[in-house]
């Protein structure tokens, strides 16, 4: 038996077989520990903002205003505020993700050098520092156009020159673009070519095979690439600290030359600035939760959708 | 001659660098069904596909020589590809039905065509359905998806799709080859049909089928035309060597 | 049958002529432009944010613009420094009625009436304009402009030499911008961060691609994925109210937030993106690798170490960059965990503050055009500099070697 065993051993290998299995078993048995570890981290990160905001969360938490210098009473203004502010994005960064998207897969030739630089600076566009939008939402946005329409249109009167929510979707309609566009060509790409050829085929031009064949079946990816910079775009702070978000306003805003409240900046305002931080730590930990939940419910819509578009694609 | 619907004069095609079609020159019959035949990879549907420009789609393809269909190079620059392709219709080898409806996918021609008259689209609907002979399994399921159609009734939608354009000549790229046998016969009596009012190029794998359905065979090899003439001909005795080692089965 | 052939000749070269088609040439352009625009956006945000910075580097030499503006009045070295700042809104692309302030705002529209007093009040403005001021000056107020200008003037050659101090004191009398400590602050933090999330989401990925069922990695995955979708701000809340304390009861350091517990929030940032692009990179190795070593008689973890991972070296390359990139420039959770005191000390346990969140938490309270203000842009221009460049060889430098593994070219 023993003898066997040697022969069978890959004389490459340095050590002997019984050796080998525990090293073999240590090995995996690190990067498990790893994978668990990370899980781990990840369910008490969840577990105790679940565990802290649970008693604060409720209906009437998310639907009342802030009282008392924003240590009783609720977020609402706070959550509409994040609603406006990934509405107003979308409507921005989904025609323009969408677009870049077709051109890619739909236009770009295949070793043109636009194209290359239209890919190069997307995955650039997403590992700028969200802080850098941020700064360029308030030298180019606020800075720039917003004076700028205020001294052609105003007079000069101060209007559009400053943070409001225009700026701060703008802002983060940016920042959200990659995520789109993204989604959206992976999308494209599980559409057969012989669908486009069929239609090419049949006499159509590219245009009215864009229009007709490869849009509809994108639609889904569409979905994906929004909910996805929803998601994101709904818990990111940096870029709308100084275009837009405010500390505390005791009105919903009405135009989007208003300032608005936001839920991760609550957060952020809550813990760091707050007057008596021990003391509203539930209304920080259930705020937290709120926005936890959106955004992780978010990416899980998203998620389900990719799966399904991925499986139809095989 | 008004017998002669393309004229193909010193063809060649090139990938990049490599050459895959080498001077083809041949004259295609009106009204006549002529297959393609040769082992895979010989350049027959890639001559197939020269002949509606399909090729363009791929960058780096470059085509030299004519292309004429009745006396019209194709390949002149003055020459619109879609016009070309409205007249030319294709069938794939891998049936590609829109996911839409059945009525939709044979809609679709006409519609991009600018016809937007229910009534007039209804009309061409049924007659392509029927040319098609699939109007009696298709008329009182129109609206079902054409995704949930077996092979073969994907497969004779699509001809129903490209008649709906009124094509002149129809390209067939090996149509049945993923199609078990009784599918594969009503495609070939379809064939058949169908030749009366259209000029038909198929391209085969299946020399009993090519023997069955076309009136005229041509023999591709290595990227060149080997030999062309009436299918008879062809099959009972070839000219050259290479064209009776592949029917008889010695190759290919 | 064919006797009597179709008359209809459909293919005629009228028939077939190309055409002109206004849809689709239009959808084409449209298209191609909005793409275009996402290398505009690359562009305009490296300029409006480094523009933002640029009165940073105004030393006053600019000569001939100088002669042009003075013309009338006579040229004087000090008269014409003054109005080389009068100037300085319009170089820099203030829109030209010069009616709202742009860059330099605030002096601009305070300064216009300096120079119109300069022409009539000649002998006093020069004193005035000088370091000592003149108590003789038109008027209160044109002093104390002055006194900005000359300020200014001086910050624009000092504000460099404090660059490379130590002391980050951005408002005092004698503000000093020493990014030499906001340097390390974030170098710190970085380090940290990636010495936990580099081997843990290596290590990780490695599972996921060489050891994992198909089963559990397809609850892996998605579940490593989901801890991108937390918002940084989350993560820095967390860090700031539960890590910060429980390692506090463990190490009994004394501040509370340092870049420790800085490092440990942006690991948790930092992980996803290390283990998707490494997972990545493993699973694009070819199966006949793994094949031809297993066949050799190895073991699944010697392949996975001594195949598998060197083979994706590059792809890892990349993900510990774009990892970097994410710990340099987060703001939030450095906002919230890292304690934001400009302290240099080796000591992983001292508050830190890092240049992210130095943009962070003063922007709000610079004043539109001063030094500061200035800074901060610069600041973020590096920021923006820095991952750039990242990037660019995460991207290029890494594909290049990539083909050239796989394809032995």
């Amino acid at each position: 038996m023993e003898n066997t065993n040697t022969i069978l051993v890959n004389p490459f290998a340095k050590t002997s077989g019984k050796g080998k299995d525990i090293k073999e078993t240590a090995v995996v048995g690190i990067t498990q520990v790893a994978v668990l570890l990370i899980i781990a981290i990840l369910f008490v990160i969840l577990g105790i903002i679940i565990y802290q905001g649970r008693d604060k969360f409720s209906w009437e938490f998310i639907s009342s205003f802030p009282t008392d210098g924003m240590t009783k009473g609720g977020i609402f203004p706070a959550l509409i505020g994040t609603f406006i502010l990934v509405i107003v994005m979308s409507i921005a960064a989904v025609p323009f993700g969408t677009i870049t998207a077709i051109y890619l897969t739909e236009y770009a030739k295949e070793n043109s050098k636009f194209a290359a630089a239209v890919r190069f600076s997307i995955r650039t566009l997403a590992v700028v520092p969200s802080i850098i939008f941020g700064l360029f939402g308030l030298g180019f946005f606020i800075q720039f156009v917003g004076t700028g329409m205020d001294t052609a249109f105003n007079g000069g009167e101060l209007h559009w020159g400053q943070p409001n929510i225009l700026w701060a979707s703008l802002t983060m309609a940016l920042l959200t673009l990659p995520v789109i566009i993204v989604s959206v060509e992976e999308a494209l790409k599980t559409i057969p070519r012989e669908l486009r050829e069929a239609s090419l085929a049949l006499g159509a031009t590219k245009w009215q095979t864009i229009k007709k064949v490869v849009f509809p079946g994108s639609i889904s990816g569409i979905m994906t690439g929004t909910i996805l910079a929803v998601s994101r775009g709904a818990g990111e702070v940096a870029p709308i600290l100084f275009t837009g978000a405010a500390y505390y306003l005791a009105t919903l805003p009405e135009s989007l030359s208003d300032q608005f409240m936001n839920l991760g900046y609550h957060v952020y305002i809550m813990s760091t600035q707050s007057s008596d931080v021990e003391k509203t730590m539930p209304i920080q930990f259930a705020t937290t939760l709120v926005l936890l939940i959106l955004t992780l419910s978010l990416n899980l819509v998203a998620v389900v959708i990719r799966s399904r578009i991925r499986r139809k694609a095989k | 001659m008004r017998d002669i619907k393309i004229q193909v004069n010193d063809l060649s095609l090139y990938y990049g660098e490599k050459k895959a079609l080498n001077n083809i020159s041949m004259q295609i019959p009106a009204n006549k069904v002529t297959a393609l035949i040769g082992p895979s990879g010989c350049g027959k549907s890639t001559f197939l596909r020269c002949i509606n420009r399909m090729n363009d789609l791929i960058p780096s393809v470059k085509i030299t020589g004519e292309m004429l269909v009745e006396g019209v190079d194709i390949y002149d620059k003055n020459v619109d590809v879609v016009n070309i392709r409205k007249k030319i219709g294709m069938v794939f080898q891998k049936s590609n039905p829109f996911p839409k409806s059945i009525y939709e996918n044979v809609a679709y021609g006409p519609r991009i065509n600018g016809l937007k008259d229910k009534t007039q689209l209804d009309e061409i609907v049924e007659t392509s359905l029927r040319q098609a002979a699939i109007w009696d399994e298709f008329k009182d399921r129109l609206d079902d998806s054409a995704l949930g159609l077996s092979g073969g009734q994907q497969q004779r939608l699509c001809i129903a799709r490209t008649l709906a354009v009124s094509p002149d000549i129809i390209l067939m790229d090996e149509p049945a080859s993923a199609l078990d046998p009784i599918s594969t016969s009503k495609i070939e009596e379809l064939v058949h049909e169908l030749k009366e009012q259209y000029t038909i190029i198929i391209v085969t794998h299946n020399m009993q089928q090519a023997a069955r359905t076309s009136d005229h065979t041509a023999f591709f090899y290595m990227g060149e035309l080997i030999e062309m003439g009436k299918t008879n001909a062809i099959f009972t005795k070839p000219e050259k060597k290479q064209t009776e080692d592949y029917i008889t089965g010695r190759f290919g | 049958m064919n006797s009597p052939l179709p008359i209809k000749q459909t293919f005629t070269k009228e028939s077939l002529k190309k055409q002109f088609r206004l849809s689709e040439f239009l959808a084409e352009k449209i298209i191609s432009s909005v793409a275009f625009l996402s290398i505009a956006i690359i562009f305009l945000i490296f300029i409006f944010v480094f523009k933002e910075s640029l009165p940073l580097f105004s030393f006053g030499d600019k000569a001939k613009t100088e002669i042009q503006t003075t013309t009338g009045a006579e040229v004087e070295t000090y008269g014409a420094e003054t109005s080389t700042e009068e100037i300085q809104p319009e170089t820099y692309g203030a829109p030209a009625e010069n009616l709202e302030p742009e860059s330099y705002g605030t002096t601009t529209e305070d300064l216009n009436p300096v120079v119109e007093e300069i022409a009539v009040t000649e002998p006093e403005t020069y004193g005035t304009v000088t370091e000592d001021l003149n108590p003789d000056s038109a008027s209160e107020e044109v002093v104390a402009i002055d006194e900005k200008v000359t300020g200014n003037k001086e910050g624009a050659d000092k504000t460099w030499s404090t660059f490379f101090s130590t002391e980050w004191v951005p408002v005092s009398d004698n503000p000093r911008f020493g990014l030499i400590a906001l340097l390390i602050g974030t170098l710190k933090v970085t380090v940290i961060a990636m010495l936990i999330a580099g081997p843990l989401a290596i290590l990780a990925a490695v599972y996921t691609s060489c050891f994992a069922s198909n089963r559990r990695k397809e609850i892996i995955k998605p579940i490593i994925e989901m801890l991108a979708a937390f918002p940084s701000v989350v993560i820095g809340f967390f860090a700031m109210m539960v890590l910060a304390t429980f390692f506090q009861d463990i190490f009994g350091y004394d501040s509370r937030l340092n870049a420790f517990i800085g490092g440990v929030a942006m690991a948790l940032a930092a992980i996803p993106i290390i283990y998707t692009i490494s997972e990545d990179a493993l699973s694009a190795v070819p199966k006949t690798y793994t094949e031809a070593s297993l066949a050799l008689g190895a073991s699944k973890a010697q392949t996975a170490f001594s195949v598998i991972l060197p083979a994706a070296t590059p792809g890892i390359f990349a993900a510990l960059l774009l990892g970097v990139g994410r710990v340099f420039g987060e703001t939030m959770i450095a906002l919230m965990a890292t304690g934001n005191a400009a302290l240099l000390s080796a000591n992983p346990f001292e508050s830190v503050r890092t240049f992210a969140a130095t943009i962070g938490s003063e922007m709000a309270e610079t004043v539109f055009g001063e030094t500061h203000y200035s800074v901060l842009f610069f600041i973020g221009s590096l920021l923006f500099i820095f991952s750039f460049i990242l990037n660019a060889v995460a991207e290029f430098y890494v594909k290049g070697k990539l083909i050239k593994k796989f394809q032995g070219k």
